[in-house]
């Protein structure tokens, strides 16, 4: 069944012939009158018609696409790489800025699990790690990974770039906006980075921002970086209000002519229903966030029950918005699987709709689950009782989506690519990570369970999955198209290996630990007689060192990136033999991206269609 | 110049209008958590009533009745944009841009007279509240203005009239928003 001697490299070569014959504007004279009518005649129209039978080689012809005026003149670098509006350029921003923020956050998680699994030790490249600095780490850790390194890679950078392409568009509807929404983000990863070097060091309240600990500053002794942590977490919402009011705009008005509902790639619903459960969830944050920084400096007491506020109202402010977060940043890696999935089945994805529906009640459903964050936070236990239900009610949905994922693979030519094995892992992994959550959503169990290493396994088991697996497949599928050249197999498959066989190697022993009582956020055990155990101490090295030997790995993928982005072979338009638009246009795609805009005859998954010749049949071919 | 992405409707709303109900959407979140927190402080609190007692309400009255006229100038220069009459557009525009500034002029006299007798942000939670809340609003208040100011000097020269529709359905929302915190801060007490 697995046919693992595909090549991409042949491939490739007949992805770039056929990707040529599939133009519209090229084999098929009577495409270009269906879009011409559809269009109000654009001011650039006489440019697309001189449309370049060879541009299957398109690196040299970066500038030819279909905008006349702004790619044909030389640009500064300024104007190209920092000040552009073009939504390829922005992605590449944001995903480089992700990747930065990710080689930070597991700087962190190397010298705080260091310091568990050694207490006491000088950790090299840091020094000894003191309380203080380790409450700074892990609370910096969750929030860099999360809010800089999961969002802007995979609803930031994807979106951005896979939205306009997908859907068979020129850019974004508001590109000026999409480069503020840009800016903004690197302006708040810049306010958190300072914020870690300002009087008092970075603020130590964790990730959550509980008050009393985070609105006091005498309780968290991090007067400043509480706060420009806040404003940071704050202007990085405004990023993505920005960046999520594209996205959707541009899904529901700028498709290709023809491509209806269904015919949208899987990807693009998810980033959209994502958007919309961002900007839907994070109101009361924001809300919140301006309690907690006049908390913090002016002297109100939104939070402070001795003078008519009360700390639990932040609780509920955080999770109404934290809760729907999992699943923004959840359904764009799922969707990314879907298309990875489909492409190397060779099989149309099972039951579309039903994907569809599963991912709408998902977004419903995940508003009325917050509470169970909150279980001996003193919420009544008659409304634990609601959360409980509701929170066991949305493994229905998500689980659909993942049987929906195996019933693809189903009787599939399945090609076991880079990209495919990522995509593989991460219905794997995220399934322990699902299952493991029925325990921390059952009010009963989650009172052992709370703030124990048991919850931190769980949620990086579906965060890992999520953000880094997804990140990977992602990006190792769409190299081709982003950089125009193909990533090593060989060296992919080593850093997949590398990376899986540790994540679990980390995450099982603190399974364990969890349930032995190892509560989180504690800087030395050896203050616990109990936890101070050799036997469980030995499950904490075993973590450490394979969370060392996982990093490790990680050398391996940036060498393999920079080495393919140098010399890797040419890619040619669509070397996977993939359906979806984006392969439609040259890799990587000019300013503009299609020289002529395509037209939509058929859905995004009509792999291994019975009849005909190839077991492809890309959207924009007409029948 | 724009690209194709910008012209395109396949929805069949104009994509100016789809995005301004979407930012719409995330304000509607943004005001609904805060004053969602306050109603929830409010039942919990009954001496919150004590407190309103102090806001003025014939000057809350005033700015409600300066921001509806507003709005019915923001529509009647949407009207205007309709009928393609650019200098008629931006004559109402700027008078909704004079409420705005009204509002926030009656705003400040309002507050100093509250800061001067005492009650300050710091006072107690509800006057977090009532400074956090009304904060929030006027500085809505003042970047519709900003921004009506840009889309009015592009009405007159007869360029993006759709904008003033645009603008006046967020003017519409700002009011909207004022209709709630009115009642909340000012009559319940």
């Amino acid at each position: 069944m697995a046919d693992s001697s595909f090549k991409p490299d042949r491939a490739s070569e007949e992805g770039a012939e056929q990707g040529a014959d599939s133009q519209p504007g090229a084999s098929v004279p009577e495409s270009g009158p269906t879009r011409a009518q559809a269009e109000p005649a654009p001011a650039h129209e006489p440019e697309e018609s001189p449309h370049e039978p060879d541009a299957h080689e398109p690196d040299e012809h970066g500038g030819h696409g279909g905008h006349g005026g702004h790619g044909e003149h030389p640009q500064s670098f300024f104007m190209k790489y920092l000040w552009s509006t073009d939504h390829k350029m922005i992605a590449m921003q944001y995903l480089f800025t992700g990747m930065a923020m990710a080689l930070i956050g597991a700087f962190m998680v190397y010298v705080f699990r260091m310091q568990l699994a050694f207490p006491g030790m000088s950790v090299p490249g840091f020094g000894t790690v003191s309380p203080a600095e380790y409450n700074a780490l892990v609370t910096n850790h969750g929030a860099i990974m999360i809010f800089w390194v999961a969002m802007p890679v995979l609803i930031a950078a994807f979106g951005n770039y896979l939205i306009p392409l997908m859907c068979g568009c020129d850019d974004m509807v508001f590109p000026r906006i999409n480069r503020l929404s840009y800016q903004i983000f690197l302006l708040s990863s810049v306010v958190l980075i300072c914020s870690f070097f300002v009087e008092g060091g970075g603020f130590g309240g964790a990730w959550t921002a509980y008050p009393p600990l985070s609105a006091n500053p005498q309780y968290s002794l991090t007067p400043l970086g509480a706060t420009l942590w806040v404003i940071a977490v704050a202007l990085e919402f405004v990023a993505f209000l920005l960046g999520g009011i594209n996205f959707i705009t541009t899904a529901m008005n700028s498709r290709a002519p023809g491509m209806k509902m269904y015919d949208i790639p899987i990807v693009v619903w998810m980033i959209v229903v994502a958007s919309i459960l961002f900007m839907a969830s994070v109101g009361p944050l924001v809300a919140g966030a301006v309690m907690l920084v006049f908390d913090q400096t002016v002297g109100t007491g939104f939070f402070d029950p001795k003078r008519g506020g009360d700390p639990i109202l932040w609780q509920h402010l955080f999770w109404f918005f934290g809760h729907p977060e999992v699943y923004v940043v959840l359904l764009p890696a799922v969707g990314i699987t879907g298309e990875i999935m489909t492409v190397f089945a060779r099989k149309k994805l099972f039951a579309y709709p039903v994907v569809l529906y599963t991912v709408f009640a998902t977004g419903i459903l995940s508003f009325f689950v917050w509470a169970h964050h909150q279980f001996i936070a003193g919420i009544d236990p008659r409304m634990a009782n609601i959360f409980t239900v509701t929170t066991v009610l949305i493994s229905v949905p998500i689980a659909e989506m993942m049987f929906v994922y195996i019933a693809t693979l189903w009787g599939g030519s399945i090609r076991l690519t880079t990209p495919m094995l990522w995509a593989l892992s991460f219905v794997g992994e995220f399934l322990v990570g699902g299952v493991t959550g029925i325990f921390l959503g059952a009010s009963g169990t989650d009172i052992y369970f709370h703030d124990t290493y048991f919850v931190l396994a769980h949620f990086h088991y579906t965060f890992v999955p999520i953000a880094i697996i997804g990140t990977f497949a992602a990006v190792t599928f769409w190299f081709p198209k982003m950089f125009g050249r193909m990533m090593d197999e060989r060296l992919g498959k080593i850093h997949f290996w590398g990376t899986i066989i540790p994540f679990n190697m980390i995450f099982i022993p603190l399974f364990v630990l969890g349930a032995a009582g190892d509560h989180r956020r504690i800087w030395s055990y050896e203050n616990f007689p109990e936890l101070a155990r050799p036997e469980l101490q030995d499950l904490r090295v075993l973590a450490t060192i394979s969370m060392l030997v996982m990093l490790s790995f990680q050398l391996v993928f940036f060498y393999n990136f920079i080495k393919s982005l140098m010399s890797g072979p040419k890619a040619g338009r669509n070397p996977w033999q993939a359906n979806t638009l984006e392969w439609t246009a040259p890799s990587p795609p000019p300013h503009g991206n299609f020289a002529t805009l395509p037209t939509v005859y058929r859905g995004p998954y009509e792999y291994s269609v019975p009849g005909r010749d190839k077991d492809y049949w890309p959207q924009d071919a007409p029948s | 110049m724009k690209p194709v992405a910008t012209t395109r409707s396949a929805s069949g709303t104009p994509t100016g209008r789809l995005a301004v109900w979407w930012v719409i959407a995330s304000e509607i979140v943004i005001f609904g958590g805060l004053l969602g927190s306050y109603i929830m402080h409010r039942l919990g609190h009954p001496e919150f009533g004590d407190y309103a007692s102090h806001t003025n309400t014939w000057i809350g009255a005033f700015n409600t009745l300066v921001l509806l006229t507003s709005s019915l100038t923001a529509v009647l220069a949407h009207q205007a944009a309709e009928n393609k009459d650019g200098e008629k557009a931006f004559q109402l525009l700027m008078c909704t841009i004079g409420g705005a500034l009204t509002f926030v002029m009656v705003k400040s006299v309002e507050w100093t007279i509250e800061i001067t007798s005492g009650f300050t942000i710091t006072t107690n939670a509800f006057w977090s509240f009532y400074y956090t809340a009304a904060g929030l609003h006027a500085l809505h208040v003042i970047a519709g203005a900003i921004i009506m100011a840009f889309v009015a000097v592009d009405a007159r020269q007869g360029k993006e009239l759709q904008r003033v529709e645009l603008v006046g359905i967020y003017w519409h929302f700002v009011d909207v928003v004022w209709i709630f915190l009115f009642p909340l801060l000012y009559i319940a007490k």
